[in-house]
């Protein structure tokens, strides 16, 4: 069989926000693009983004403005954030939103006119840019449309939709492919046909989201294998922060098969309270030492503060995500959740049903439809649920270039930006702000090569050969590895881990390792979804690796990492970095590396009191040294 | 609480193709795409579905269930009869490529023809300023899921291949209406609608706002509408004047 072949100067691998937003950039910057992607157009996980977009535009509290963002977001990452890609993401974030306006997006608007922005957990002001509570929906679809725009414009001026700017979808990347260090393709397989694919580029974006298939309960949909940053590893990057992942607190527990599906923090954002089983807003004793003085202390003053925030502080049902979680695990642990096993989230005796309605209408569906739930006349069940990996591919902050030549990252796959942990509405605005820096990183390394990297044929071969093996063999089948490690996984190294149990997962990876290499796919090659996963499985378990080997050696608890037999934050560990690679494309090294401090005019933006939960002595003796 | 339910699903690729019998676990508060799922784990590895966010937000798990289109992810096995037969078919308007999983791209080259938001010249990005009760028609619109099965359903197209060059289906005049309703959109849309994209063939039968599974009223609030804009401007003979004295003095 002949192997399809194309040209192209970036190929941008997923078609979520980030990769949308990146291919949209290199094709505006001149450069002939592929987006190859798993899914039809359109369906990327990003569709599932409910709250907003954060951006500080100020428009319902014109108090907010880029300085305040980046605090939050160092603060909701435990400082442990790459100061860089936090500054450029909060100085940057308004100005990509704007421009999904321009481009066809329908937020929903203050009276004024102006985009709304509603409140969310460990924002200071109303900041998340939104569509009721389907914004991942209108971006993808805004992001589209402006691809579909660009292609119009190149019919017009060269006769062809697809001369400048093409989707190759239900197309999966199984290998990158390299001429000495630098990039030269990819290689992958079309899942309609099962016929293989090589794109010839010299730079490639990968924007392929994160990992929580990797989970028994997660909210993420199948395409969250860690494609991409198995791809990565295989082509010699590296990855950071891989032990931090985002358990968001509110999934659904029932029933059993949509356990997991996410339900949006706007339910808190807009008056939604936690209660436990003996009707306790339980969040009142979870309040962390750090964040004391910017919580309410009493039920009063909480709700005061949905129509007051001048004078009162926030309900601590917004917290960061990853406090709320470890207070619903700790309820549920001392016998205090719900009959299905989460805690009560209930908005319906604090809205009217109408209310609830507007600005939930999806959730209202949700549970309706899957659930026999109604929101606005009783209280959801919820509990914790895989969300999100902070972790991802080591990137340069201003141009999303990883250490490979060629290479470049945007969006869930590049890790740094958030920290150990992620705030809601921060996700949507990194998809815009670096998936357009990705584009034009890309764009921009492209035009600096005197010639174009060539894929070698016996890496084709080999990658080929790599991808036929499931076909070839009557092995296990793929679906029962794939549950042995989500249980693996979800049970060992989960939301609290110990040391024992991290090892023992190790144990069980290092076996499924093993198996994952002997599965078998039956069938024919056309659309084999039993192909695919055997497939998937060597990025899912690989990724694996990394979350287990990393979270086993960060001997603290910070974000989305906590260990039971390391309770505490350790300052020492907050400027530490570990970064993943591999050798020889089968095991994992994990190394610690030190993060750079942070510049002078972003630290002197904290107080010291604050900085002082976080920093070292050392680090604090630094800071009293610029600020005086 | 769990029994064994009697599926039969359409099994098959390259134009060939039957139904297959099957028996097959059922727990509580599962819906049918969980089944199919079950199958794929456990009897047909390689059952063709599409599915991804399994939450009624993406719209990729669409399918015939006992031959009305439905979200496989929104469909719950209790709205069965434990001792009923569970009939799953490919939508039937687009030609099938393996199982469950048809090939759509029809809807991408409507998508396609559809000229895109074409805002006024000299507003630069920020300054847009619009009233919330001006974008919710819009929006309504925009809550589109693209499952694409109000044109799987619309008879214009279901058994009129014939029909498909000249008529774009529900999904695709909506966007026009979403475009022409969009506070700033300033290109003309009716004369394209009728003539590029096959308004006139819609009879409002209704049967796309039927199978839509965000609710969004296709029908009255998108056809309709468009339908009467363009009338208005076919026939209203002040439209046809004005038009006229505004040609005649450009000249």
């Amino acid at each position: 069989m002949e192997i399809e072949r194309h040209e192209y100067d970036v190929v941008v691998i997923g078609a979520g926000g980030a990769g949308l937003r990146a291919a949209i950039e290199a094709r505006q910057q001149g450069k002939r693009t592929a987006i190859v992607c798993k899914s039809l157009f359109g369906k990327a996980h990003t569709v599932m983004a409910e709250g907003g977009a954060a951006a500080a535009m100020g428009n319902v509290n014109s108090d907010d403005n880029w300085m305040v963002h980046f605090r939050d977001t160092m603060r909701g990452g435990k400082f442990l954030n790459n100061w860089r890609m936090a500054e450029l993401h909060a100085k940057e974030a308004p100005d990509r939103v704007w421009e999904l306006e321009a481009w066809g997006a329908l937020f929903d608007r203050t009276k004024d006119g102006k985009i709304s922005q509603r409140n969310f957990g460990g924002h200071e002001y109303p900041r998340l840019a939104h569509v009721g509570d389907r914004t991942g929906l209108e971006m993808i679809r805004t992001l589209q449309q402006r691809v579909v725009a660009l292609q119009q414009e190149d019919f017009e001026t060269h006769g062809d939709h697809e001369a400048y700017i093409k989707v190759f979808q239900e197309c999966t990347v199984t290998r990158l492919l390299k001429q000495d260090d630098r990039i030269a393709g990819a290689f992958g397989y079309w899942r309609e046909s099962g016929n293989y694919v090589l794109f010839d580029a010299p730079a490639v974006v990968l924007a392929t989201g994160g990992i929580g298939k990797s989970y028994v309960v997660t909210s993420n949909s199948w395409e969250y294998t860690g494609d991409g940053h198995a791809l990565a590893l295989l082509a010699g990057a590296k990855l950071i922060n891989m032990e931090f992942i985002q358990f968001h607190p509110t999934g659904m527990v029932w029933p059993p098969s949509v356990r997991g599906i996410l339900v949006t923090e706007s339910v808190r954002g807009d008056g939604g309270v936690l209660r436990n089983s003996e009707g306790e807003r339980f969040m009142f004793k979870y309040i962390p030492e750090v964040f004391k003085d910017k919580y309410a202390t009493t039920e009063e003053e909480g709700d005061r503060w949905y129509t007051d925030q001048a004078n009162n502080r926030r309900p601590p049902e917004l917290l960061p995500r990853d406090e709320v979680a470890r207070a619903i695990n700790a309820e549920v642990k001392a016998g205090r959740g719900s009959p299905q096993g989460g805690v009560y989230l209930d908005v319906s005796t604090r809205l009217p049903a109408e209310e609830i309605k507007r600005r939930l209408p999806s959730m209202h569906h949700q549970f309706k439809e899957l659930a026999d739930v109604d929101i606005t006349a009783e209280p959801m069940q919820v509990g914790p649920t895989c969300h999100y990996i902070m972790g991802g591919v080591e990137v340069d902050a201003d141009s999303g270039a990883a250490s490979v030549p060629g290479l470049f990252a945007a969006g869930e796959v590049s890790g740094g930006m958030h920290g150990s942990n992620r705030l809601g509405g921060n996700s949507l605005s990194d998809l815009l702000v670096f998936g357009r820096r990705a584009g034009a990183g890309a764009a921009a390394y492209v035009d600096t090569l005197a010639a174009r990297p060539r894929p070698a044929q016996a890496d084709v071969d080999a990658a080929r050969a790599e991808a036929e093996a499931p076909l070839q063999r009557s092995g296990e089948n793929p679906y029962e590895v794939h549950q042995e490690l989500q249980r693996t996984m979800n049970d060992l190294v989960g939301i609290i881990r110990k040391a024992d149990e991290v090892a023992e997962a190790l144990e069980v990876v290092e076996k499924l390792k093993e198996r994952a290499q002997l599965v078998g796919a039956a069938g024919s090659r056309v659309y084999n979804p039993g192909w695919h996963l055997a497939l998937d499985l060597r990025n899912m378990v690989l990724v694996s690796e990394c979350v287990a080997r990393a979270a086993l050696k960060r001997e603290e608890s910070r974000g989305g990492h906590t260990r039971d037999d390391f309770p505490g934050m350790n300052p020492e560990w907050r400027r530490k970095l570990l970064v993943c690679s591999t050798g020889d494309g089968r095991s994992i090294q994990v190394e610690e590396r030190v993060q750079p401090p942070m510049r002078d005019d972003l630290i002197t933006l904290f107080d010291r009191d604050e900085l002082k939960k976080y920093l070292t002595d050392e680090e604090m003796a630094e800071f009293d040294g610029i600020s005086k | 609480m769990s029994y064994k339910a009697k599926f039969k699903v359409w099994r098959g690729e390259g134009g060939e193709g039957r139904l297959e019998d099957f028996t097959v676990e059922v727990n509580e508060g599962e819906v049918v795409l969980d089944i199919i799922h079950r199958l794929q784990a456990t009897q047909a590895p390689d059952l063709a579905v599409r599915w991804n966010c399994k939450a009624g937000k993406c719209g990729s798990c669409s399918m015939e269930i006992n031959g009305k289109p439905r979200l496989g992810c929104m469909t719950r096995m209790s709205t069965f009869a434990e001792d009923e037969t569970i009939t799953v078919t490919p939508m039937r308007t687009f030609p099938v490529i393996k199982d469950l999983v048809t090939d759509v791209s029809y809807n991408y080259q409507k998508a396609r023809e559809v000229p895109s938001f074409t805002p006024p010249e000299g507003v630069r990005p920020g300054e847009y300023r619009m009233q919330q009760v001006d974008v919710e028609r819009s929006q309504e619109f925009r809550k589109c899921i693209e499952c694409f099965m109000c044109n799987n359903v619309c008879h214009v197209i279901r058994d009129h291949e014939e029909n498909k060059p000249a008529f774009s289906g529900p999904r695709f005049l909506m966007r026009i209406a979403e475009l022409d309703m969009h506070p700033y959109d300033v290109a003309d849309r009716k004369d394209s609608a009728q003539q590029d994209h096959g308004l006139g063939y819609c009879n409002i039968t209704k049967c796309c706002t039927e199978v839509c599974p965000e609710h969004i009223k296709i029908t009255d609030n998108a056809l309709i509408p468009m339908k009467e804009r363009v009338v208005d401007r076919k026939y209203d003979p002040l439209v046809w004047l004005g038009n006229k004295i505004f040609k005649r003095s450009s000249k």
